[in-house]
């Protein structure tokens, strides 16, 4: 392997798939290593932070393996990180989830939970649909997003979502059965989305190259 | 935006892809990975595959498929079949499947959807539910592919999954599953008004049309589809089964049954366009 390679650090904390998040990678060229070890992410050229399941024990697992400050120290550091669904979740500040606590607080705002009902209707959650996203505040020129077009669908699988209190960081929003919600934030050097890029097809698939192309990963 | 996902399922037997009729008398039509890929590039939603005979015989087969699949295909994959364990759906889960979907073991052990959704989270379990209509016009769940009686009402399993944690049900009717004669819509409205989780309508789909019906109403999250795709993708392709255990006389006659119209994913999501239901074209 090639010393000079930029090492990106798949965070590995005992939850969800990372399989395909591992697979996009390798399509696109980055060289991707999945770990749960502290010394790994404090030494890593960039971090991805996917996950599927609860916020409470993925927020135990981070601490209990150490990575929730090494998390921090890289981020604050400049590291560029990705997060994906629950793993976007984490970098906010808290889940309104009973009991559920603090989160990374990377990010200032909370995690809320898609309404049963809206009136008289009731709302089928969780969300699980390929739905659009739309711009909101920022142009998608210089982000991950560039080959993207508005209103392109991506999948989505999530009971919660984020609302942070900056709608600065808000890259893109959609609308789920009249709700409409935050799906992906760009602040700085952290870009995370509530869909699954790795299971959006190849527009999916265009984020990660292209997340890895203005990180210079490649 | 309320979108419906058109989700194509792969039965699969050892190494082929097989369909049956009431999820019996299977048919081998080909290599589940040609399929899977063609499906992919015609724009499913998703990818069901589930091991049809891992229960009768305790097994399971599939992992080589899936991971095999899950390099090249970037759309949410469910696996089901003779999944008994925690330990079995991590398995899946770590060679490539995004999903799994219980049916036996969640009868037998319905603690079993709970702690798999407290582990993985709800949407990464998806229950199946097999029902078929007895002739006092009740229905009752069946298990190892509408094989096995359980006495179990479909309407109270169904609210019983949605409270254990499950993300999502598949209720399929043997009845109509592999005959073309449509959905069972009095059935899978009642499961879908029931629960708070997106309900999948699978079942006897034989043309376009059954497919507007079942998800027009707006209620129904998605429709899995098998026998209208395969034998359009025989039209379409030449056969490539795996192994000559098959039927490849028909196969290569590129026949389908007469009941059904074979039709592609992308001839289905604009026929739904043209109805208002809104899915990824």
């Amino acid at each position: 392997m090639d010393i000079n390679f930029k090492k990106v650090v798949i965070i590995d904390y005992h939850l969800g798939n990372l399989y395909s998040v591992k697979q996009a990678c390798d399509t696109v060229g980055i060289y991707a290593e999945i770990s749960s070890n502290r010394e790994d992410i404090l030494n890593a050229d960039a971090l991805i932070l996917p996950g599927v399941g609860a916020f409470i024990e993925a927020m135990n697992n981070l601490k209990n393996f150490g990575l929730d400050t090494a998390i921090q120290t890289k981020v604050n550091g400049g590291t560029p990180i990705f997060g994906i669904c629950l793993g976007q979740q984490l970098l906010f500040t808290e889940s309104e989830e009973f009991g559920a606590g603090k989160g990374l607080d990377l990010i200032s705002g909370v995690i809320k939970r898609f309404p049963e009902s809206i009136e008289d209707r009731k709302v089928k959650v969780p969300h699980i649909a390929w739905n659009t996203i739309f711009k909101f505040n920022q142009e998608w020129n210089n982000t991950a997003l560039k080959d993207l077009n508005n209103n392109d669908f991506m999948y989505f699988i999530h009971s919660y979502y984020v609302k942070p209190n900056d709608d600065a960081c808000i890259l893109t929003l959609t609308n789920y059965d009249g709700i409409e919600f935050c799906s992906a934030i760009l602040s700085n050097n952290i870009f995370a989305t509530q869909f699954h890029p790795e299971k959006s097809a190849d527009k999916g698939i265009s984020i990660y190259k292209n997340w890895a192309l203005i990180n210079n990963l490649l | 935006m309320k979108t419906i996902r058109i989700i194509p399922r792969l039965d699969i037997k050892g190494p082929n892809l097989v369909k049956g009729i009431h999820l019996e008398g299977l048919r081998v039509l080909g290599k589940p990975s040609d399929f899977a890929k063609y499906y992919y590039e015609q724009g499913a939603d998703e990818l069901m595959f589930m091991d049809v005979v891992a229960s009768l015989y305790e097994r399971n087969s599939l992992h080589d498929i899936i991971s095999e699949t899950a390099k090249s295909i970037f759309i949410p994959i469910t696996v089901g079949g003779g999944l008994r364990s925690i330990s079995d759906i991590k398995e899946v889960l770590r060679v490539g499947a995004d999903k799994v979907c219980l049916n036996t073991a969640a009868i037998k052990n319905p603690q079993l959807i709970r702690d798999a959704s407290r582990m993985f989270g709800s949407s990464t379990i998806v229950v199946a539910i097999e029902a078929i209509r007895e002739s006092n016009g009740t229905y009752l769940a069946y298990t190892d592919n509408g094989r096995e009686y359980t006495g179990v009402d479909v309407f109270q399993w169904a609210q019983q999954i949605d409270e254990l944690g499950a993300g999502e049900i598949v209720i399929t009717s043997v009845d109509r599953e592999g005959t073309g004669q449509g959905y069972d819509l009095e059935l899978i409205s009642r499961i879908t008004n029931l629960v708070g989780i997106p309900v999948i309508a699978h079942g006897g789909a034989g043309k376009q049309a059954h497919v507007v019906d079942a998800l027009k109403g707006g209620n129904i999250s998605s429709a899995m589809i098998s026998s209208l795709f395969h034998y359009h993708f025989i039209k379409e392709n030449e056969s490539r089964a795996s192994s000559l255990e098959g039927n490849v006389e028909f196969l290569n006659q590129k026949r389908s049954f007469h009941t059904f119209e074979p039709c592609s994913i992308e001839d289905v999501k604009g026929t739904l366009k043209s109805n208002q239901i809104d899915c990824r074209l």
